[in-house]
């Protein structure tokens, strides 16, 4: 998300998306939250399944180096868990981007858990980064609650990935302060105190806060101001993105296939549009559904 | 280029507990019909929630002597479907020395709590949780099963079986044929939540029974309720083959039963005839089943506002409901006994169309009931289209598109 947002995305795109609602630039409100997407930025769509992006992102800096007019100047970055980095799909990906070879830059972001699973339960051997030369790649651990660590590594990471054509890895060292989702209670399977140790005395956002202090580039009330407006810009945002309605109903359909839609796609349409002409305004379920829909059905309703 | 990886494994579904109980399949926004309410899960006429009830739970059979008689001192408790899960793994574990339990965070509980408290009462070297690996949880399963033991293992998330297919479909289907019959990894069972529940969106609603129907060798099991799923699971454990077996996640919570305490199971392979009637079959598994429960009931009792589209001539059609259970090997005798009394039947499933189980059922039933048929075998499924989050509600088979099937399948 950060790289996202770095590169131009907006606040009320990446609402839009978490709302699924008609603005939702990502997937037209078919994805779970968080699942963003944006050609514009680079940035192909996230998919809920694990690990499967991994070797697709050997194939985009291997297509990237045989694009000429990026060949040299673009590398592909894939992000990935110490969770992710235990399905075959990462060894495959690692593999693949090593032999062929292909300039692309893996970053595993190593945050100790994957739901309940501590890491010492994901690996027996030295994380991932100990991975990375059984393969042949250029690999770098660093501690990932560094922010300018982070920065320097991935920069020389980036550098070697271009120059040499070829896969580096970089394992990035952090914790998982929050709970792995809403329906989520790592209290479960983890001590409070151990959480709120972490966020007082390795939290990557205060440190580099104390950095900027002691440099006397940033202060308290710097800090305050850009809080306030940040906060202001998501709330807005959120209660924006809260109000507006879906995507058309019609699109349940679309992007299924390009070119010609198959016949089977087009009756199961029909299909619908019948029975939501029959049951659409007198049942009151499909009454109060279809009013979350742009148009609230009408194009289907009216065929 | 930027390319992530994200994977939501644990969404909202938890969230079920603090929803209202409006349903989408019931008919609580309108004026009780003259019948009474339509059931809901909840309210289902399906479950078996008094102790008499559930000791009749046909087919049942006590694993200590293999009859099927009720002893009088027999014992139930309320449970909902994780609970009945959790109890059938805690009578495995108990009466199996060679059974593990593993998966994904299986250890704390489980994501949907069929574990919970397995691993401190039968210790981490029986029940544990594996790194994220589907097709590794299979693998290490058909080796455990390959020398004798018995493996349960979960997949989190019936979406995410697929890394696990080659295993599934080109090992643990044909250990026994290539071996000659001289291995065999009946001893697997793999566990994994199935369906949807509304707001899951492409990973989280999937119901991918239909991919296994060419394994050949595997056996597909899918419960209703928790007799059900204690039953069938004990069964499924205790099958000579390896079992898929499938968990319908919105039923983990609100489905509950008295289930029988004692250690029992339920024969795979059978379906179970739930409503008896002889006008139309309507055949369906999972979650579906309380959808169909809910048609059934609107078409006796159709509420005021879509009773127009229900003819009143239809309102005494007697209507067959059958649970298959085993989507394989499927109980065609069942089926094909009902169709040939009642001449229509109506498929009702979660998964698409195109090659979804309905398709491989239509196909048999047009062959063997041919001249009883009075109109086309007819299915009631998702579109053939992934499951999209906002468009959900309108994706997956509920009450009304299964009423309107059965109304045009009764009219045809």
């Amino acid at each position: 998300m950060g790289v996202l947002l770095w590169r131009g995305f907006t606040i009320d795109n990446a609402m839009a998306q978490c709302f699924g609602n008609m603005e939702d630039t990502s997937g037209k409100g078919r994805q779970m939250p968080v699942h963003f997407g944006s050609p514009k930025h680079h940035f192909h769509t996230i998919s809920s399944t694990l690990a499967t992006q991994i070797p697709q992102a050997a194939g985009v800096g291997f297509a990237l180096r045989r694009t000429p007019e990026r060949s040299g100047k673009s590398i592909a970055a894939c992000y990935f868990g110490e969770g992710a980095a235990s399905e075959g799909d990462f060894h495959a990906g690692l593999l693949m981007a090593s032999t062929i070879p292909s300039p692309t830059l893996f970053i595993a972001r190593n945050n100790g858990f994957a739901i309940s699973t501590p890491s010492t339960e994901q690996y027996y051997g030295d994380g991932i980064a100990a991975r990375g030369p059984g393969y042949g790649i250029d690999t770098v651990r660093v501690d990932g609650n560094d922010v300018l660590a982070v920065l320097s590594a991935v920069k020389e990471a980036r550098r070697r990935c271009l120059e040499q054509g070829r896969a580096v890895l970089v394992e990035a060292m952090s914790y998982r302060v929050g709970h792995h989702s809403t329906s989520d209670d790592s209290f479960a399977y983890r001590a409070r105190s151990e959480v709120e140790d972490r966020k007082k005395i390795d939290n990557p956002i205060v440190r580099f806060r104390l950095f900027l202090e002691s440099k006397g580039w940033w202060d308290s009330t710097a800090e305050e101001e850009l809080k306030g407006r940040l906060k202001q810009d998501v709330m807005k945002a959120f209660k924006r993105a809260e109000g507006l309605t879906r995507c058309e109903l019609k699109e349940l359909f679309t992007d299924v296939y390009g070119g010609e839609e198959p016949w089977h796609l087009k009756e199961q349409r029909e299909e619908l549009s019948g029975l939501l002409r029959k049951y659409g305004n007198s049942w009151e379920p499909w009454k109060q559904e279809l009013a979350k829909f742009k148009g609230k059905g009408e194009e289907l309703i009216k065929g | 280029m930027i390319s992530t990886t994200v994977r939501s494994r644990l969404p909202r579904f938890l969230e079920l507990r603090s929803r209202p109980k409006v349903r989408w399949n019931s008919s609580s926004a309108e004026p009780p019909p003259a019948g009474g309410h339509a059931p809901s899960i909840a309210t289902s006429e399906l479950l078996r929630t008094t102790r008499d009830s559930a000791l009749r739970t046909p087919g049942l059979s006590w694993a200590e002597d293999g009859s099927k008689t009720i002893v009088g001192g027999r014992e139930t408790r309320k449970m909902n479907t994780y609970q009945a899960v959790r109890d059938a793994m805690s009578i495995a574990l108990t009466k199996d020395e060679s059974a593990v339990v593993f998966g994904e965070d299986v250890a704390f509980g489980g994501v949907f709590r069929c574990t919970m408290g397995l691993a401190e009462e039968f210790g981490r070297e029986r029940v544990f949780n594996t790194p994220l690996t589907e097709q590794g949880i299979v693998g290490f399963g058909i080796g455990l099963a390959a020398m004798g033991h018995t493996a349960i293992a979960e997949i989190q998330f019936a979406d995410y079986i697929f890394p696990a297919f080659d295993q599934l479909v080109n090992e643990a289907a044909k250990v026994r044929y290539r071996s000659g019959g001289q291995f065999n990894v009946g001893g697997l069972t793999v566990r994994t939540p199935t369906m949807s529940v509304g707001h899951g969106g492409l990973y989280h609603s999937q119901s991918p029974e239909g991919f296994f129907m060419g394994a050949a060798g595997l056996k597909i099991v899918i419960p209703r309720s928790p007799i059900q799923a204690k039953g069938l699971l004990l069964g499924s454990i205790r099958d000579p083959n390896p079992v898929v077996f499938m968990e319908p996640k919105i039923l983990y919570r609100s489905a509950v039963e008295q289930v029988p305490i004692d250690d029992f199971t339920l024969p795979l392979g059978r379906a179970e005839t739930l409503m008896t009637g002889n006008d139309i079959t309507v055949l369906t598994w999972g979650t579906p089943v309380y959808h169909c429960e809910t048609a059934i009931h609107m078409l006796a009792n159709p509420p005021p506002s879509i009773e127009q589209h229900i003819p009143s001539s239809l309102r005494s059609a007697k209507v067959e409901l059958i649970d298959l259970r085993t989507i394989l090997p499927w109980d065609i005798e069942t089926v094909t006994e009902s169709v040939n009394r009642t001449g229509r039947l109506v498929i009702v499933h979660e998964a698409g169309m195109t090659l979804g189980a309905g398709a491989e059922i239509s196909a048999q039933v047009q062959k063997r009931c041919f001249l009883k048929l009075d109109a086309p075998v007819r299915r009631v499924t998702g579109w053939d289209t992934p499951v999209g989050l906002q468009y959900e509600k309108f994706n997956i088979p509920d009450a009304v598109r299964i009423l309107d099937a059965i109304v045009e399948t009764l009219t045809y």
